[in-house]
């Protein structure tokens, strides 16, 4: 049984989709990249699952966590789950922390809430998480105010507090975008480390494939706000069916070479007042035929844990030469 | 940290001189207090003789120094319309308007703040239409058009309240309110705002992510970093307890500092003129020093890290 299973969750803002119908399964213990371009609804896909967004977004579907429905979950429920259950780190450290408490203070908080655990007994049990994501002088920096820190110190700190509540799944959005090419590699080294040592799940957002590729072993690719297609990580750059992951692993550098951002892919993403009526990828894709503007694609099983929404999947995923003449 | 303060301490007194100064100068260009004081008809033997009693016979420069070396002595001149030191007249209708601006302070942050905090956590509902309506409206309607509309309300059509005077405690009560309720809007909005900034910022996000229960995101995440830049609007308000009270206190007849202002103007009468506006100057470089010494309390942003002093 999962840990975590989405079914059709869906996200609008002011009419506009944001997400349309994600379907995802986290099974524990594993590591699963969500990748695609910025705005593809990435974050939202985690802040709606945590009732995290505003309250202007409409939600619908289903997000079960261990049997227990989280959409339309009661606070109590919810705030049991938010760093108890499930903790959730994002993209800019350095404003995620509230710049007027102590570093310490915002560990001992969730440890605190989670655990039980005040007065020095917190304070002890906020430098060994310090210690373990890697801060130097521990003790010292528990009362020392996040700007005092660099970008990849608070990125840690922030792991730090996720951790506290020992969550069994960590969302972690985009982690390392902020932050420059040597400390994105210590964190992702981070992530990777702690999950071995504590067998904790991951869900690793990124827009970089490349990032997604060294960390996970599963990856979803989002597109206008759906899973286009999800595979093992050697299946996906083996063998990747959908015409934008293609397009996709097309634009990434050569694996000796530096890494770039995804964008080789002619076109734009649909505005999301704007969708098309059949498959969002369509005004982008060299494989459209007329079906393709029909209806929207569903997720169709190709192989072993491997699914794409993709109509022309036989044309597009086999060579050439293995069509029937 | 000394240092901090004694640069604030140098800002503070150069502030206050140059107060003294534009005050003097004005004063002097617009009009002789002379002969406003004697009156137009005044035989001019009589005029010049006030004239040389009150040193206005001197070069302009000498009268601007030997004042600004009376004060620094802390000699602040006698009034020219019945002798009487300056510094006694106004500090003897301090506490009349004190008895206008405390009440009227205490209005404006408990009303202002509670109710900006409500209309951000319920944004654009009724609620938040309501009190911003009332808000920009406070803002908006000039204190004695709000004092004559009070005035006009109750004292005159329900005749529940005097409508001017300073008999009793109930002859204070319209006058507080009007002072509060124009301050009141003024916070709300600027409390507003502020809640709004913090409330969007990934920080609230972080705190709610952590499972932190919405009301603790709000008074212990929230409230602290909005309080920030609210301090200065209210520091702001401290600095006008003396004076903010000028139009209000002559709307309701009320004999405080700001109903002397408005006479001694009329009457060039100079030393007492030049004393208030003295004192209102310290009333707002104080309120601004303990503004800054605050927002070092609250940011620890702005504190110097200790080591890093310069
Ligand atoms: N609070 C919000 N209000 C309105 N629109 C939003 C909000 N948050 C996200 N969106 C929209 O939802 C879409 C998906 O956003 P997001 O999940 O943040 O993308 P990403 O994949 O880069 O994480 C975008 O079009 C974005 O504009
Ligand atoms: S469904 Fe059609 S338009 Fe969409 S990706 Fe497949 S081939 Fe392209
Ligand atoms: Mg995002």
């Amino acid at each position: 049984m999962p840990l975590v299973s989405l079914t059709g969750l869906s996200v609008a803002f002011d009419g506009a989709p944001a997400l349309r119908g994600i379907d995802l399964s986290v099974a524990k213990g594993e590591a699963v990249g969500l990748v695609g371009e910025s705005g593809c609804g990435k974050s939202v896909t985690w802040l709606a699952a945590l009732g995290l967004l505003p309250n202007k977004a409409r939600i619908s579907g289903s997000v079960v966590l261990d049997g227990q429905e989280l959409i339309g979950a009661p606070p109590a429920i919810l705030e049991k789950v938010r760093g108890g259950r499930i903790a959730m780190i994002f993209q800019d450290p350095a404003s995620s922390l509230n710049p007027v408490h102590r570093i310490g203070k915002q560990i001992t908080e969730a440890l605190a809430l989670h655990r039980n655990m005040v007065g020095q007994a917190a304070r002890s049990e906020a430098k060994r998480l310090l210690d373990l994501v890697g801060i130097p002088d521990a003790s010292r920096r528990l009362d020392a105010y996040p700007h005092e820190l660099s970008g990849g110190q608070n990125q840690r700190v922030m792991i730090a507090i996720a951790l506290a509540g020992q969550p069994e799944l960590l969302v972690a959005d985009e982690p390392t975008t902020a932050l420059d090419v040597t400390i994105q590699a210590q964190i992702l080294e981070l992530l990777k480390d702690l999950r071995r040592h504590m067998g904790m799940t991951l869900v690793l957002i990124s827009h970089d494939l490349g990032v997604v590729a060294d960390s996970c072993e599963r990856v979803a690719v989002m597109y206008a706000g759906r899973i286009v297609e999800e595979a093992p990580i050697s299946r996906l750059f083996s063998a990747a069916a959908h015409p934008y992951t293609q397009g996709l692993l097309g634009a990434l550098p050569p694996m000796d070479g530096p890494r770039r951002r995804l964008a080789a892919i002619p076109g734009g993403v649909p505005e999301p007042w704007a969708m098309p009526p059949g498959c969002a990828f369509a005004p982008r894709c060299a494989h459209r035929v007329a079906a393709c503007d029909a209806g929207v694609p569903g997720l169709i099983p190709l192989a072993a844990s491997h699914r794409v929404a993709c109509l022309q999947v036989a044309q597009v995923a086999m060579p050439r030469e293995s069509v029937p003449a | 940290m000394l240092r901090f303060i004694a640069s604030r301490l140098a800002r503070a007194a150069l502030t206050i001189a140059m107060v003294v100064t534009f005050a003097f100068i004005v004063l002097r260009l617009s009009g002789d207090p002379a002969q406003i004081i004697m009156g137009a008809d005044a035989p001019p033997e009589a005029v010049d003789a006030f004239r040389t009693a009150w040193g206005l016979d001197e070069p302009i420069w000498v009268q601007y120094f030997s004042y600004f070396w009376a004060i620094l002595q802390g000699d602040l001149g006698r009034s020219m319309r019945d002798g009487r030191d300056a510094i006694v007249l106004v500090t003897e209708r301090i506490p009349a308007t004190l008895a206008l601006t405390l009440p009227a302070l205490a209005i404006k942050i408990c009303l202002g703040i509670p109710a900006g905090i409500y209309a951000a956590l319920h944004r654009n509902s009724l609620a938040d239409r309501v009190v911003m309506i009332i808000a920009v409206a406070g803002f908006t309607v000039p204190s004695f058009v709000l004092g004559l509309l009070l005035v006009l309300v109750f004292a005159v059509q329900l005749g529940w309240l005097p409508s001017g005077g300073q008999e009793s405690w109930r002859h204070g009560i319209l006058p507080v309110i009007t002072l509060g309720l124009g301050g009141a809007a003024v916070l709300a909005r600027f409390t507003r705002s502020a809640m709004l900034e913090v409330l969007g910022q990934p920080f609230i996000r972080t705190a709610s992510a952590k499972g932190v229960p919405w009301r603790a995101v709000v008074t212990g995440h929230a409230l602290p970093n909005a309080a920030i830049p609210t301090v200065t609007i209210i520091g702001f308000m401290v600095g006008t307890l003396i004076a903010g009270a000028v139009v209000v206190e002559s709307v309701f007849s009320w004999p405080g500092v700001g109903r002397l202002l408005v006479v001694a103007v009329a009457n060039r009468d100079l030393a007492v003129v030049q004393c208030i506006l003295l004192l209102v100057a310290i009333t707002m470089v104080c309120a601004n020093l303990i503004v800054d010494l605050l927002y070092g309390l609250l940011d620890p942003r702005l504190r110097a890290a200790p080591g890093k002093a310069a």
